[in-house]
């Protein structure tokens, strides 16, 4: 194998590189599909994800964002390019700033010599994302790819992965937008690959990957985690709805809460679950197995049982039907029971 | 999902953007597909940000009567609540609670108002007043 800035397309002189910006759903899983491709490892973001064993679902009642519980049907942020590295064996470089100004510095370096920065930042403070969008989430993941001068003014070409094209952000705006503090405060942290793999053994990481992600979903040691944590919510949200001081104001946000969680925050469709039957459906092509197909339309099985979950609850959420927490729970369950059926079935891949 | 019934809602929290989906094609394969939105989901963005904007207005209001400080009224207007910008300050909820007072508010440091200013992006001297009129959805 070779380093891959060999044949890294661009020189120094020329700041903006032959950089094909690609749409995805999910910010992390993009940038990385995005990045890996540019530096000639073709991978899609359905791939990226499913190798990092990204898929999962949490319910935290004692964490709580903007008074609500935590609940995420991913891991946590970083989890990816961390996963990706230990699975196919990429090295990226990670680096954060006590200072902004040196953080902003480094970024220009490093586009001066031609190479592609992944940063972390807030939703919040980037102006180009549609104002009802604008909320504050620090682990938001963005590709820079360029720098240019516009009326005297520096602006950077961002390959924001959730966008359907590359759009510009003024110096200032940025700076704020890696430099935003609170919860997963990103510290102004930016990546790059040190030394990206010509090939991935697919024969190998596939059965690795869903083995691994079968762990987090089935085998987790704590209840809120994985398919535990998912009848769990379904339990919660009994009890909220019998609680007299929550079901009429709270109840409604709740689970609005739930699905923005579920929909909104760039899942690809019901909360990750169609990325991943996206890349099971992708492993069975490179793996010739038929059982990786099935998998995969399991998976979209529970993947629209929780379309319709979210369709039921807003509802709901709205009165145009009746609250029925019960019937709710019901539809989490089997939401559960399926993806149990998926990693029952994907049993045999990693079992010689 | 199928391909053919990925929503395509037209919706007002995507400002005439797409969203990629991901959907299963007339082969069975999935496939990557451009979505203008989903009613359901704009709805639940929606309800939070009524329900911020409720707290801002309503900030806003108490602010013009003199019965809080104008901080309150740019915390919200920022989508910030009391822990997330005692996060991004460093300051202690009950701390910010009492800049909330107007007679403490006014006697403020200009070096808190700045550590106030830096959370919220604000100038000193926007920070320390309230607009006009109330804020509209």
């Amino acid at each position: 194998m070779t380093d891959a800035f060999a044949t890294a397309p661009a020189s120094p002189t020329d700041r903006s590189l032959p950089f094909q910006h690609m749409q995805s759903a999910h910010c992390e899983s993009g940038v990385m599909a995005a990045m890996l491709s540019h530096y000639g490892l073709t991978t899609t973001e359905p791939m990226a994800f499913g190798l990092a064993n990204a898929l999962s679902f949490a319910y935290v009642p004692l964490v709580k964002l903007s008074g609500m519980p935590l609940i995420a049907y991913r891991m946590p942020p970083r989890w990816i390019i961390k996963g990706l590295q230990k699975r196919i064996g990429l090295r990226m470089k990670f680096q954060t700033f006590r200072d902004a100004e040196a953080g902003m510095e480094r970024l220009d370096e490093l586009l001066a010599q031609g190479k592609l920065v992944g940063l972390q930042t807030s939703v919040y403070w980037l102006p180009y994302f549609p104002e009802e969008m604008r909320f504050h989430f620090n682990a938001h993941n963005l590709l820079v790819f360029g720098r240019h001068e516009n009326s005297g003014d520096t602006e950077y070409s961002i390959s924001d992965p959730v966008f359907e094209q590359a759009v510009c952000c003024a110096r200032d705006d940025l700076k704020k937008a890696r430099f935003a503090k609170g919860a997963l405060a990103a510290k102004g942290m930016l990546y790059y690959p040190e030394f990206v793999p010509e090939e991935i053994d697919y024969a190998r990481v596939i059965p690795e990957a869903i083995k691994a992600n079968y762990r987090i979903m089935a085998k987790a040691p704590i209840p809120v985690i994985g398919l535990r944590g998912i009848r769990y919510l379904g339990k919660n949200l009994l009890k909220v709805a019998a609680d007299p001081r929550k079901k009429d104001k709270y109840l409604p946000l709740y689970l609005s809460h739930i699905v923005r969680m579920q929909e909104e925050i760039g899942t690809g469709g019901a909360g990750f679950r169609f990325i991943y039957a996206a890349f099971l459906n992708e492993a069975a092509q490179h793996t010739q197995r038929d059982l990786l197909q099935e998998a995969s339309a399991k998976m979209t099985e529970a993947g629209d049982q929780w379309r319709q979950f979210a369709l039921v609850a807003s509802k709901m959420a709205r009165n145009r039907i009746p609250m029925d927490a019960a019937e709710l729970r019901q539809i989490i369950n089997t939401c559960a029971d399926t993806e149990l059926a998926v990693w029952e079935l994907l049993r045999p891949i990693w079992k010689k | 999902m199928k391909k053919q019934d990925v929503p395509q809602d037209q919706v007002s929290t995507y400002a005439g953007q797409n969203k990629l989906l991901y959907a299963v094609d007339d082969q069975g394969n999935y496939t990557g597909v451009r979505s203008s939105g989903w009613e359901v989901e704009s709805a639940a963005t929606l309800d939070a940000i009524t329900a911020i904007n409720q707290d801002r207005l309503a900030a806003w209001e108490r602010g013009n009567r003199g019965e809080t400080s104008p901080l309150e009224f740019h915390m919200y207007n920022r989508r910030m609540d009391l822990s997330l910008l005692a996060q991004t300050t460093g300051l202690f909820k009950w701390r910010i609670r009492r800049h909330f007072q107007p007679t403490v508010f006014a006697g403020l440091s200009d070096s808190m108002l700045a550590r106030y200013g830096d959370a919220l992006g604000l100038a000193p001297h926007d920070l320390t007043r309230l607009p006009e009129k109330p804020p509209s959805d």
